[in-house]
């Protein structure tokens, strides 16, 4: 419980994030909440040598209308996110996610860009951003760019964000009158889901997979089959296509995929209550 | 006997202990200030089994801070004896011999094969991931019938993994022919898988030689300071009188800190042999495996009834999981429930047979209600199982053969004597809490309208054993110490009241109960009361706490201290009034003629003039002070009846707890809050051997779930409001009536679980979950009746 030796310095701006991160290089890790990043630390299965502290850059932590869209701050804590008065009524689904992130000591101090970026497909708000379908804007070298959520999840504990770019904010498109259900199976209130569901419907339908593979991922054949037509129970004996469950204490590959069955059914007859 | 509970005792009085725990003024033995002292870290074997073959210190001692790096082989002399086992449980038991640091042989992951020593704890713990060993890797062995077969040894010398065989089996024809003639019988084997204690403060060591006369003071999160001051002596050779022990604040241990352990003895031997503080403190990690663990049995039982459904044998086997080596009390935690397998029912014959068998894996030992909570859960469960043999409501067939009022004092078939009790009235209450009827109506209309949550409710009733113990019975269970307490009261001269205890709480209260317990001998207030414990030069004698024996063995030398000062003070009084001290009576605090409030003589001034000693009768010794050993002349058997609800959801195989009900008797309650916080507490730490604790090792010996991560400790969030209740049937064996609560709520709460679960899913045909009832073991459970 005690980390590896390593240096700490903080950035005062996103630039000065960016240009540390340059600096440092590849054995340089961003600390926001620390939530994910500590622990690792501290069973020494993550061992950066620099730490670059952006937990206090206060410009990144924020909920402001977008528009078409709620725009969040990186920085902004799952508490503030879940306590948000407009994602409560643009994105009521974000608001549920992040209100069961952990327990109330890590939604205060957690972050949503640290969970986003962090990239662990056992945590809920990576499959909430595949279902409502954000966009993540990064700052880096050569400036400013903007990824869609398709594609962002490259692998386990990895995204498509560079070693040098910094996660400044996510924007999410507005759902108000969308249906929406988050189906959270989990031993314990404070653990990860041992099998998680995002979902929301309107015209269209969006489903995020928690804990069901390398990434977290978007439960693909269950759309499309609903965009077809399907009824909600054939759909949802889709749900585990294209998943490669991971074996645990918690839960078998079988019954991870079985989860998946009775978890998208039950998110989609609920969002389609 | 029983005494009246007074004004203050039998009130729930906020905790004294309490300002100073939460506002962090509590010190515990990480937050010692010690300028100048070295840190120690433990290398650990990796391996479940291996040979050292080598240890390379050369870049733990390049790492900065770091001064040395001592193996097994350079630390074999510290050791005159080695590491203690206190409970021989058979003349022959194997014992392999067991060093504080591993000398060729590591025996299960985390077995100590070196000690980094260092200047700050940071450099310590970098020493020891820089400690190079080479190990041989040795066969590991796991299961308990698997390592029974001596297929792979543990212990090449011993020639066996069998450490003991211990029977008691007081009439075996009479079993016999009770199988022989019963009407129906069941045979259930039960696994009570093992158990992480996970104590809020994981251990910690300090040790500081005095600069003169040659005291060593050792402060350890411990229960045991008395024993451990003993041990310390005759594992590293130095006289008693020498070794200080402190507990501080100690942050719970549910029996994982009643041992002596190799970090303890590691940091006495290395502060004397640097001449200067050292200390240690375990990880969270590392306490998984470097701290005993619980449980991790295997129970055959097999149950005999007439055609009535009255229980006529029990006839029970075990196998206990020893680990790798025999802790301080390890072979006697089984023999602890060898004596309740029959449990509240009044069942004539009887047959108990444990073998300790020895593993790959972490010692265990005592982890609360030690040995108890698997007896009552093997009973409890096989109840269940004869009554659905027999077609008997789960009530019923426990009203038809509960040990009756009537038949207290019970001479137990096992050898024991009950002291009191009357079972019944527990189990209707809990029933009537959780609405027992309603819930089987609303289960038959759920079964029946095809529903997939199925609901359940289960039930169980326990005694057990404790206030341990009457001297002369551990002496027949070959225990090598005695089970009496010792207490000092004082009345100082102002009138203010201190009490040393030979008890050591570490979370359970004692100087609140202590303090009300003295406050109303002497009519003053809780708050002039001072309770000292937990310093061996303190307080030089007792036994320490465990084994919920310290109200009823400790608080009873308490009370019977104080009646000594109380007895004096009236005769002082008497002297000093001119009266005889038959026609005084003690009032508010103050002695007076009977019936003359007006003569009234406060204690305080009683106190003063012992003090003084200016005019007291002829002979009499000046001071109010007196010391009472206590040793018991019974044990206690608190009982209860625990009821629960469950849901079970067919589909994910989910269980949710919906409502839970504990009445429990533990005869008078001192203070009926600090009762109720102990049940909850034990009643969750049951619950959590049921539904979620498991500490699992795979093939190779390797804990799986060493992290609170992994090793799912349930918080409040997963468990309902619990219902309490009680009835107050005093023990006739002590002066308090009381009986020991410590331990109840987890004796009774696992096979009310499972008991729940099992009845939720027995109309799909299942009969059994093992524990931890998982949501995957119960879907697949589901799932494989579905298929049948």
């Amino acid at each position: 419980m005690i980390t590896a030796p390593f240096d700490y310095v903080r950035a005062d701006s996103v630039d000065h994030a960016v240009q540390l991160l340059g600096t440092h290089g590849e054995d340089a890790k961003l600390l926001a909440g620390g939530h994910s990043l500590l622990p690792l630390m501290k069973l020494r299965l993550a061992t950066p040598s620099v730490l670059i502290d952006v937990g206090r850059l206060a410009e990144l932590s924020y909920v402001r209308d977008g528009g078409d869209h709620v725009a969040i701050g990186a920085l902004t804590s799952h508490h503030d996110v879940a306590t948000s008065d407009m994602v409560a009524t643009d994105v009521p689904l974000l608001r549920r996610v992040a209100g069961q992130i952990g327990d109330p000591q890590v939604r205060h101090l957690g972050t949503i860009g640290g969970s986003v970026v962090h990239g662990d497909p056992a945590s809920d708000m990576p499959a909430a951003m595949l279902a409502l379908r954000a966009t993540f804007v990064t700052v880096g070298p050569g400036g400013q760019r903007e990824h869609s959520v398709d594609g962002f999840f490259t692998g386990f504990l990895e995204t498509a964000i560079g070693a040098d770019e910094v996660l400044t904010e996510i924007r999410v498109p507005k759902v108000p009158m969308a249906g929406w259900s988050f189906q959270k199976f989990q031993r314990r209130a404070q653990d990860w889901a041992v099998v998680g569901v995002a979902c929301v419907r309107n015209d269209t339908v969006g489903i995020g997979l928690v804990n069901m593979g390398s990434t977290s991922l978007r439960a693909t054949a269950v759309e499309d089959a609903l965009g077809s037509g399907a009824s909600i129970a054939d759909a949802a004996a889709l749900a585990d296509e294209g998943t490669e469950p991971v074996d645990d204490l918690n839960a078998s590959p079988e019954y991870r995929r079985h989860l998946a069955h009775v978890l998208v059914r039950r998110a989609l007859e609920e969002a389609s209550r | 006997m029983t005494a009246v509970m007074g004004t203050v005792m039998g009130t729930s009085l906020r905790r004294k202990e309490d300002p100073r725990l939460l506002t962090g003024e509590a010190r515990f033995v990480d937050d010692l200030v010690l300028p100048g002292a070295r840190w120690l870290a433990m290398v650990r074997s990796p391996e479940a089994h291996a040979r050292i073959t080598a240890i390379d210190a050369t870049a733990a001692l390049d790492t900065p801070g770091v001064e040395a790096v001592l193996t097994g082989k350079e630390l074999r002399e510290a050791w005159t004896q080695p590491m203690p086992c206190a409970w021989p449980v058979t003349d022959d038991m194997k014992n392999p011999v067991h060093f504080p640091v591993a000398v060729d042989e590591a025996c299960y992951v985390g077995d100590i094969v070196a000690v980094v020593v260092a200047s700050s704890r940071y450099a310590a713990r970098d020493g020891a991931e820089a400690v190079d060993v080479t190990y041989e890797r040795l066969p590991a062995v796991v299961d308990l019938e698997d390592a029974l077969s001596d297929r792979v040894l543990v212990h090449e010398g011993l020639g066996t993994n069998r450490s003991y065989t211990w029977t008691l089996a007081p009439d075996p024809p009479a079993v016999d022919r009770a199988f022989a003639g019963a009407a129906h019988t069941v045979r259930a084997r039960y696994v009570q898988q093992r158990l992480i204690p996970e104590a809020m403060e994981p251990r910690g060591v300090a040790v500081v030689p005095q600069p003169v006369g040659g005291e060593i003071v050792l402060y350890s999160s411990t229960q045991i300071p008395h024993i451990l001051r003993v041990m310390v002596g005759l594992t590293l050779g130095i006289p008693e009188q020498k070794v200080r022990i402190i507990a501080p604040a100690v942050g719970g241990g549910f029996g994982s800190k009643l041992n002596v352990y190799a970090e303890e003895l590691i940091a006495v031997a290395l502060a004397r042999r640097l001449g200067g503080p050292v200390r240690w403190t375990e990880e969270r990690r590392e306490n998984a495996v470097a701290t005993i663990q619980g449980r991790g049995q295997i129970q055959d039982i097999e149950l005999a009834a007439d055609a009535d459904g009255k229980v006529t044998a029990v006839r029970v086997q075990i196998l206990a999981d020893m680990g790798a080596y025999l802790q301080l009390v390890t072979p006697g935690i089984p023999l602890l429930g060898a004596f309740l397998y029959h449990g509240v029912y009044a069942i004539p014959a009887y047959s108990f047979e444990c073998t300790g068998v020895f593993t790959t894996k972490t010692p265990t030992d005592a982890y609360r209600g030690a040995g108890r909570p698997e007896a009552s859960y093997a009973i409890e469960r096989a109840m269940d199982e004869m009554a659905h043999e027999i077609g008997l409501a789960p009530d019923e067939i426990r009203r038809r053969n509960y040990i009756q009022p009537e038949q207290f004092p019970y001479a137990s078939p096992a050898g024991l004597t009950f002291d009191s009790g009357d079972y019944e009235p527990t189990l209707d209450r809990a029933l009537e809490l959780v609405g027992y009827e309603g819930i089987r109506k609303e289960q038959a209309d759920r079964r029946a309208s095809g529903s997939t949550r199925h609901l359940g409710v289960g039930m169980a009733t326990y005694v057990e054993m404790c206030g341990l113990a009457p001297s002369r019975v551990l002496a027949s269970l070959n225990y090598v110490a005695g089970g009496w307490e010792s207490a000092t009261v004082r009345l100082l001269p102002t009138g203010k009241a201190q009490v040393v205890s030979g008890t050591t709480p570490h979370g359970q209260g004692h100087e609140t109960c202590w303090s009300m317990i003295v406050a109303d001998k002497f009519g003053i207030d809780p708050d002039d009361v001072e309770v000292l414990h937990s310093d061996t030069a303190v307080s030089p004698l007792g036994l320490d706490t465990y084994g919920s024996r310290s109200l009823a063995v400790g608080g009873v030398a308490v009370e019977l201290a104080a009646q000594k000062v109380l007895d004096k003070a009236r005769l002082i009084a008497a002297h000093q009034m001119e009266a005889n001290e038959d026609d005084l009576e003690f009032v508010g605090g103050a002695f007076q003629v009977k019936g003359s409030p007006a003569s009234a003589v406060p204690i305080q001034a009683l106190a003063f003039e012992a003090f003084t000693a200016h005019n007291l009768p002829d002979g009499m010794e000046p001071n109010l002070a007196e010391q009472v050993t206590f040793d018991p002349p019974n044990f206690v058997f608190p009982f209860g009846t625990h009821a629960a609800v469950v849901e079970v959801d067919e589909e994910t195989g989910e269980i949710r707890l919906l409502d839970y009900a504990a009445v429990d008797d533990c005869g008078n309650q001192v203070n009926p809050m600090i009762v109720a916080g102990q049940l909850h507490g034990g009643i969750v730490q049951g619950i959590a051997q049921a539904l979620w604790e498991e500490a699992v090792y795979d093939e190779d010996g390797q804990l799986l779930n060493a992290t609170l991560v992994d090793y799912l400790v349930p918080t409040a969030a997963e468990l309902p409001n619990f219902k309490l209740d009680h009835t107050v049937t005093p023990s006739p064996t002590n002066s308090l009536g009381v009986k020991g609560v410590g331990e109840a709520g987890t004796i009774g709460s696992a096979p009310t679980i499972i008991n729940a679960v099992v009845d939720a899913l027995s109309h799909l045909g299942i009969r059994d979950v093992t524990m931890p009832a998982t949501p995957q073991r119960v879907w697949k459970l589901i799932e494989e009746a579905k298929a049948r």
